[in-house]
C-alpha cells in the first residue's frame, strides 16, 4: 500500500498525486513508469512518473481521468492509501550528454516530460520545452517545467495562451526557423506523438515517444503491450516505453489501443450509474 | 501377488455440459469410501519404486498403507514431512510421467491413484487442520530472501522458515502464488486453496512482500548488501511469453496464454464488469498448441461462452506435453483437437481483430534433438480456419529480469541461470535459483524439488559462513 501525502487539482480532470513510496523513488530514472491498482476488484494501471525524491521517499504521479479507472485514482484523496503499486518499470528513457533536446508534452503528458528536462539539464543539454492543451486553464505543470527549461514554450489549440496551434506545429515552425534540435522527445496522445514524429523526420532529428498500450502486469510476463517498431515486436514495459518514433507503427498502436472501447465505455457508464 | 481390482477408482466430476457454464472446480475428490478402495489396490512393495518417479520424495508407500488404514491424519503427516503443497500437487502433478507411471501393478492393471490419493488426503487435512503450529526450533539469526512466490520459492520459504531463519518471500505481482494464483485456472486449482496454503506458510514465520519487483524495485545486490540477507533465492519462473513471429500476430484478439489466464485468473476478467479487467469473449476460439497451459486456455474459452474451441498443435496427440487427465476434461468439454496443424498467418476485419487464421497441415519426419519426431509441412495442405480469438501456448522463456540487472550471474544461450542441479548454487555466491528460471518451463513438482533442494544448500551454505557456536 502506497498513501497519498499530497493531492493537487491541476485541472477539472487531472490530479497530482504525491505517494510515499521509498523503494520506487530510490531507484527511479527518468522516463519510467509504475503499476497502480485502487482496490481488490481493480484494474492494473500504467502511470508515468512526473518526479521522484529519493531523499523524501516520494513520487509524484498525474491523473487524467478519461475512464473508470483513472476516475477511481482521481477521486482519491490525501491520507488514502493506493492498494498496489509497483516500479519502477519500464527502460529509463535513452538521453544523450550533448546537445539541445526539444521536449513535446501533450495534456497530462506534459508531467512526465519534467524527470527528463531536469535530467537533462543536469548532464548540460540544453533544453527546449513545448507544452501544449486544448486551452490555457489546462496547461499544466508549468511552475515545474519551466525552471528545468531554457525554453519554455506553451501553445493552446484556442490561441488563449502562447502559440495558437498544435505541439507539432509550433514544433515544425521551430526547425524550420533552424531551431537546431539534435533530439526529441514527446509524452502525450498518441495522435500527438505522431504528429510530432512526422514533423521530426524529413529534418532527421532522432525523436522518440513514450508509448502507453494497454498492459497487465507491466513487468513482460503477458505481451499485452506489445507494439512494432522497425517490424520487430517489442513489449512496451521492459523494452520501453520509449521507441524510436520513426520506427513506430502507430497505426498499429492506434488500431491496439482501442481493444476494449466497448467494456471501457460499459464500466464507466455503470460507475456513472453508481452501479 | 495379492488379487488388485483392475481399473483406478473414479474420481467424481461434475457433468462437462455443466461445468461449459461454472468456473469451479471440476473435479470433486474421493468420498472417504472411494479414498480407502483406491488405496486398498497398492500392493505395498518391497521396493516402492514409485517413490523414485517423485521429485520430491514423498514416502507414497507409507502414506498410501495410512489411508488404507483409515489414519488420514498420519497420512497426511507423511505427506507434509516431504511435501509443503499437497493440495496443489494432488491437482496438477503429472503423475502419469511421475510416481504412477513406475506403479509395479501399472501394465497389467491401472496404476494406483497416488495423485488422487494425495489430493484426497490434503483435503481431508484441510477440513480437519487443528491448526497446530510447527515444532519449534531454535531461531537462527540469519535472514534469506526468496524471490518469486511460485512453487519453488513458497517451498524453499517452508524449509527454510522451518529451520528457524526468518524468510522474506518478495512478489512482483500483488498477490501470492506464482504461476499458481495467474496461470492455473480456478476451476482446476481453486484459489482458495492457494491461499490456505500461504496462510499456513504465514503462520509458521514467513513474511510476504507483494509489489516488490526485484531487480527494479529492490536488486539481488541490496538484498545481499544494505538489507542484510545471508542468501537470496532466485525462483522467479519462466514468465515470458513465446510468440510464433509470424503476419497478423499483433491483430487484437491474438493472446499469449500468460495474458488471456492472467485476466482471467488473476484479474477475474470472467466476472467483467464486477471486476474492472476485460477480456475479449470468443464465438469460435482456436488455442495454439498443447501443453497444460493449452488445455487451460482451451477450457477458459470454453467457460467464457466459445460455440467451437479448437486446440491446434503441429504434431500429434502422442507428443502432447498435456496431462493425461486434462486432455480427457477439455475434450470431454467441447473442444476439437486439430493435430497436425499449424497457423502460418492471421486474418483480420476491417476493425483490426483477428478473424481467422490461415493453416498447413503437417506431417511428421525425421526425429528432432528433443528426440520427438519433427513436424513438416505437407505442400498444397493450406486451408482457413475461423477464429476470433486466438490463444498462443507455445511455452514461455525464463523472466530476463534477474539476469539484467545482478552482476555476476550467469545464465546459458536459453537465458536460463546456470545453477548446480543438485544444490541450485549459481554463479554468484550467496544466490541460488530453481524452477523454470534454471531449467526453462516445466512443472510444479519439478520447479518444488528445486526450492527444496535449494533450501539444503542454502542452509549449508549459510552455516558454513556463521562464526563457529560459542
Amino acid at each position: 500500500m502506497a498513501t497519498i501525502l499530497e493531492r493537487r487539482e491541476l485541472t477539472p480532470v487531472t490530479k497530482l498525486f504525491v505517494v510515499r513510496a521509498p523503494l520506487v523513488a530510490r531507484h527511479a530514472r527518468p522516463g519510467q513508469f509504475v503499476i497502480v491498482r485502487v482496490d481488490e476488484h481493480g484494474e492494473r494501471v500504467p502511470i508515468s512518473l512526473t518526479d521522484f525524491d529519493p531523499e523524501a521517499g516520494t513520487i509524484t504521479l498525474v491523473v487524467q481521468e478519461v475512464g473508470k479507472t483513472s476516475g477511481l485514482i482521481c477521486r482519491l484523496e490525501a491520507g488514502e492509501e493506493m492498494l498496489d503499486l509497483a516500479g519502477p518499470l519500464g527502460q529509463p528513457a535513452p538521453l544523450p550528454d550533448t546537445g539541445h533536446a526539444v521536449l513535446v508534452g501533450g495534456g497530462f503528458g506534459a508531467g512526465a516530460v519534467h524527470p527528463i528536462a531536469r535530467e537533462l539539464r543536469a548532464r548540460g543539454v540544453r533544453v527546449t520545452s513545448i507544452v501544449g492543451a486544448r486551452t490555457a486553464e489546462l496547461l499544466i505543470l508549468r511552475e515545474l517545467l519551466e525552471p528545468v527549461s531554457d525554453g519554455y514554450l506553451p501553445c493552446t489549440d484556442d490561441g488563449s495562451l502562447g502559440f495558437h496551434g498544435f505541439t507539432a506545429q509550433l514544433l515544425g515552425d521551430q526547425l524550420d526557423e533552424g531551431a537546431g534540435f539534435t533530439c526529441c522527445y514527446a509524452i502525450g496522445p498518441m495522435a500527438m506523438m505522431r504528429a510530432v514524429a512526422e514533423t521530426t523526420r524529413p529534418y532527421r532529428v532522432r525523436t522518440f515517444v513514450s508509448l502507453d498500450p494497454i498492459m497487465l502486469d507491466g513487468t513482460g510476463m503477458c505481451g499485452a503491450c506489445r507494439v512494432s517498431v522497425g517490424g520487430e515486436t517489442k513489449f512496451a514495459c521492459v523494452d520501453g516505453p520509449f521507441f524510436e518514433a520513426h520506427a513506430v507503427d502507430f497505426d498499429e498502436a492506434v488500431v491496439r489501443s482501442k481493444m476494449y472501447v466497448d467494456q471501457e465505455r460499459l464500466a464507466l457508464e455503470l460507475a456513472a450509474a453508481g452501479r | 501377488m495379492p488379487i488388485v481390482y483392475p481399473t483406478k477408482i473414479e474420481m467424481p466430476a461434475l457433468d462437462p455440459l455443466e461445468r461449459r457454464e461454472t468456473w469451479d472446480e471440476v473435479a470433486v475428490g474421493y468420498t472417504v469410501e472411494r479414498a480407502l478402495a483406491e488405496a486398498r489396490r497398492c500392493v505395498q512393495c518391497q521396493d516402492p519404486v514409485c517413490e523414485q518417479g517423485c521429485p520430491v520424495g514423498v514416502p507414497i508407500r507409507a502414506f498410501v498403507r495410512r489411508v488404507a488404514l483409515g489414519d488420514f491424519e498420519g497420512a497426511a503427516e507423511l505427506i507434509r514431512t516431504k511435501n509443503v503443497l499437497p493440495a496443489i500437487c494432488g491437482r496438477v502433478c503429472p503423475v502419469e510421467h511421475q510416481c504412477e507411471s513406475r506403479c509395479s501393478v501399472h501394465g497389467r492393471f491401472d496404476p494406483v491413484g497416488v495423485g488422487r490419493l494425495e489430493r484426497f488426503v490434503a483435503d481431508w487435512e484441510r477440513a480437519h487442520r487443528t491448526n497446530g503450529s510447527a515444532a519449534a526450533v531454535a531461531p537462527r539469526p540469519e535472514k534469506i530472501a526468496i524471490v518469486g512466490s511460485g512453487p519453488a520459492g513458497l517451498t524453499a520459504a517452508s524449509d527454510l522458515v522451518q529451520l528457524g531463519y526468518s524468510v522474506t518471500v518478495y512478489e512482483a505481482l500483488h498477490a501470492i502464488g506464482g504461476v499458481l494464483r495467474y496461470g492455473i485456472p480456478e476451476f482446476r486449482l481453486p484459489k482458495a486453496i492457494v491461499d490456505e496454503d500461504v496462510e499456513h506458510l504465514r503462520a509458521l514465520g514467513v513474511d510476504f512482500e507483494t509489489n516488490v519487483i526485484i531487480g527494479k524495485t529492490v536488486t539481488i545486490d541490496e538484498l545481499l548488501g544494505d538489507l542484510g540477507y545471508a542468501a537470496v533465492f532466485v525462483g522467479t519462473g519462466a514468465g515470458s511469453p513465446k510468440f510464433m513471429s509470424i503476419p497478423g500476430e499483433n491483430l487484437k484478439g491474438v493472446y499469449s496464454a500468460n495474458e488471456y489466464l492472467t485476466r482471467v485468473n488473476l484479474m477475474r476478467a470472467y466476472s467483467f464488469p464486477e471486476y474492472d479487467t476485460p477480456v475479449k469473449r470468443p464465438t469460435r476460439a482456436a488455442v495454439i498448441g498443447a501443453g497444460d497451459t493449452a488445455m487451460d486456455a482451451a477450457r477458459v474459452s470454453i467457460r467464457l461462452g466459445a460455440q467451437e474451441t479448437h486446440v491446434v498443435y503441429r504434431r500429434t496427440q502422442a507428443e502432447m506435453g498435456a496431462r493425461a487427465e486434462d486432455f480427457k476434461r477439455c475434450g470431454e468439454e467441447g473442444a476439437i483437437f486439430d493435430w497436425l496443424t499449424a497457423p502460418v498467418r492471421f486474418l483480420g476485419d476491417d476493425d483490426g481483430c483477428v478473424r481467422a487464421m490461415e493453416c498447413i497441415r503437417m506431417e511428421l519426419g525425421e526425429p528432432d534433438e528433443s528426440g520427438r519426431r519433427r513436424p513438416v509441412p505437407v505442400d498444397g495442405s493450406g486451408f482457413t480456419m475461423e477464429a476470433n480469438l486466438v490463444v498462443i501456448a507455445l511455452g514461455t522463456n525464463p523472466n530476463p529480469l534477474i539476469p539484467l540487472t545482478t552482476e555476476g550471474l550467469e545464465t546459458n544461450p536459453h537465458g536460463c541461470v546456470v545453477v548446480d542441479p543438485e544444490t541450485g548454487r549459481t554463479s554468484r555466491e550467496g544466490v541460488y535459483a530453481g524452477g523454470d528460471i534454471a531449467t526453462g518451463a516445466a512443472t510444479v513438482i519439478l520447479a518444488m524439488g528445486a526450492g527444496r533442494r535449494a533450501a539444503t544448500a542454502i542452509d549449508e551454505y549459510v552455516r558454513s559462513k556463521a562464526p563457529a557456536a560459542a
